[in-house]
């Protein structure tokens, strides 16, 4: 198995490696944030991110570096950065444990990201069911100011940045941007109409960047070690660094693994994970979190980098790989995460709101041995009705479950209402879906 | 009144943001970790607080599903459903708890002590099945490890198999 040099799980991998500030200073850390402060103009900065190829971990993969280059440089008001650790991605849970186990190294990284937009107010929008994760970064955050890399007259050089731990409350969408944003300011969370984009409209309608905790993390050793070094790794030049993939389900060894960018599923699933956890194949697999499309064996040896995944047909998305083991009915899987889509749904959208709402409705009804044979059609047409026409991409996310189940395993739907045809009593009412 | 008992923590709340409207989850959460709930009287004293009116504080809370608005159990059980967890077993851990309480999804105990919900992902897909319980989690579950659990927090208000700071895989000792 071939071995990789990690670089944000490494710290914590070390024995006794506790994330204390103590700990993180052993290691190496807050040396960029010095360098940047001494030596450093904030477009240097930014430079040395946008050489290192670095795009964003959050899920859309847009270049850390070019979005940092559109925060206005005479704006005349506040700027903020974000940082988004609302992980709420069903099969994501990476930003939890870069959070929980090494939380100076994403601090680090968002000091060094205030510096180069010119931000002074950071804050950390956390879901709210981390609460020890929150209460982790609330202590990290205090060893921080203690030791002066944060508050007023950082390290002596007269610049002011302050971090804040805000917690959520429960809602996938707030992931999305601009529903974080609308969050932040104490509002429901309902994504915005972009553009404008956050870059010139975003928190309190100033200029804002919005970045993922493992952007976050990236940012320390690319300063440290150099843009060019970054960009070595992976799969350039698309497709630069490690990343820290979540695999999950019906495999051996779930869990965290950094790797290069550009490794196979097959490397992930088989050597890292440890293989299928029982002699049943691999049937299915998810290369990136619930709003990817579903992949099947045939895409095993796909890389996993952000180009390799778009041209097999779906997305690397926020890095989480789920397995499915053969006998898990794809319609079953379909529908537990069109359930998901429903149930968060933010409403703003008629197309995404009554869409996901029918969806599940005709999904269920599919799986109750209660389908009819126009169903097929009926999920055709609506996942050709909802992507491209709502505010933001959670509509198009939605449908992936159902079209790519749809187009690889169309059989399955059609057994079940075949199967339905059979077995139902002529006449009977259609059960109607009670939420 | 919920603020002035919490005169220094709602103070330090408001510090942060430059709009007092920002601070409006901040002081809910606040509100419900105090009352186990999100009451009426707790959303007017923070609409005051914020100058907001309470239409506007009710209709924020009823966006997010973690405000109760009406009282629950003192231990909120909550179960990870959405597929990743599924495929590892989270439909068992439901039944194994209305087995072992009696209760179904959105019950309470008599002793007011567990309340059942059936939740979307809670992020740790990589150690299902998983319950959150108050602040903490519970995963990799087996009918054994929940039975302890649920004892455990009956006897005890606390359990120790709750997970500490997050790693998954742990590391292999060298
Ligand atoms: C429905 C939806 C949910 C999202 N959820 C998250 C999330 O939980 N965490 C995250 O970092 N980004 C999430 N994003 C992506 C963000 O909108 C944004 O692109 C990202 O935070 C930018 O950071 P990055 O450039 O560092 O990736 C989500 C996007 C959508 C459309
Ligand atoms: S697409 Fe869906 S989640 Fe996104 S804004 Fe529209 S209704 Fe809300």
């Amino acid at each position: 198995m071939a071995t990789y040099e990690k670089i944000l799980l490494k710290n914590m991998e070390q024995p006794g490696y506790t994330g204390s500030l103590a700990d993180y200073e052993g290691t190496g850390g807050y040396r960029a944030l010095r360098t940047v402060l001494r030596d450093m103009q904030p477009d240097q900065v930014i430079e040395v991110v946008k050489k290192s190829g670095l795009r964003g971990r959050g899920g859309a993969g847009f270049p850390t570096g070019v979005k940092w280059g559109f925060i206005p440089k005479n704006h005349p008001g506040p700027k903020y950065l974000c940082c988004n650790a609302d992980e709420s991605e069903p099969g994501t849970f990476k930003d939890r444990q870069l959070m929980e186990r090494d939380p100076h190294q994403m601090l680090e990284g968002m000091a060094i990201t205030c510096f180069a937009i010119g931000a002074q107010t950071a804050y950390i929008y956390i879901r709210g069911e981390f609460r020890l994760g929150a209460k982790i970064l609330e202590q990290a955050l205090q060893e921080a100011y203690a030791a002066g890399y944060l508050g007023n007259n950082i390290l002596g050089s007269g610049l002011t940045i302050n971090i804040y731990v805000h917690l959520g409350a429960g809602a996938y969408i707030c992931g999305e941007e601009t529903a974080l944003l609308e969050s932040l300011e104490g509002k429901r969370g309902m994504p915005r109409f972009k553009p404008p984009f956050p870059a010139t409209h975003g928190l309190y309608q100033n200029p804002t960047v919005v970045n993922n905790v493992e952007t976050m993390a990236n940012i320390p050793h690319i300063i440290n070690r150099g843009g060019e070094w970054y960009a070595s790794i992976g799969s350039p030049p698309k497709s630069c660094g490690t990343r820290v993939f979540c695999l999950s389900g019906h495999v051996k060894r779930p869990g965290n693994y950094e790797t290069p960018m550009g490794i196979t599923f097959r490397e992930l699933i088989y050597d890292l994970g440890g293989g299928m956890r029982s002699d049943k194949p691999l049937k299915a697999f998810i290369p990136g979190g619930a709003s990817a499309p579903f992949l099947t064996p045939d895409h095993l040896d796909v890389k996993m980098d952000f180009e390799s995944v778009a041209l097999a047909g779906s997305m690397l998305g926020s890095g989480g790989v789920t397995v499915m083991e053969e006998g898990t009915n794809m319609v079953w899987a379909a529908l537990r995460l069109m359930e998901f889509f429903y149930h968060e749904s933010c409403g703003k959208c008629t197309p995404c709101r009554e869409g996901t709402s029918w969806l599940v409705q005709t999904l269920q009804r599919i799986w109750n041995k209660r389908g009819r044979p126009e169903d097929v059609g009926v999920l055709d047409e609506l996942c050709g009705n909802i992507p491209g026409r709502t505010v933001c991409a959670f509509g198009d996310a939605a449908v992936s479950p159902i079209v790519s189940t749809l187009l690889h395993w169309r059989g399955e739907y059609e057994a079940l209402i075949r199967e339905a045809q059979e077995t139902m009593p002529r006449n009977k009412e259609i059960p109607v879906f009670t939420p | 009144m919920l603020i002035d008992r919490f005169k220094n923590e709602v103070e330090d709340i408001l510090s942060r943001y430059p709009v007092k409207r920002s601070a409006l989850l901040p002081l809910l959460n606040l509100a419900q970790r105090e009352e186990g709930f999100v009451s009426e009287s707790a959303m007017k004293e923070i609409a005051k607080v914020l100058g907001l009116t309470p239409a506007q504080v009710f209709e924020t809370v009823t966006f997010y599903t973690m405000f109760n608005l009406k009282p629950i159990g003192k231990f909120h059980l909550q179960v990870c459903k959405s597929l990743m967890c599924a495929l590892v077993g989270s439909d068992e851990v439901v039944v194994w708890i209305q087995k072992k309480l009696g209760i179904a999804q959105g019950q309470t105990t008599a002793d007011n002590l567990f309340t059942l919900s059936v939740v979307e992902c809670l992020g740790s897909c990589g150690t299902g099945p998983m319950m959150q319980v108050n602040d903490d989690y519970y995963e990799q579950l087996s009918e054994e490890k929940v039975g302890r659990v649920l004892d455990d927090l009956k006897r005890d208000g606390t359990c120790s198999l709750k997970t500490g700071p997050f790693m998954y895989p742990q590391p292999l000792a060298k």
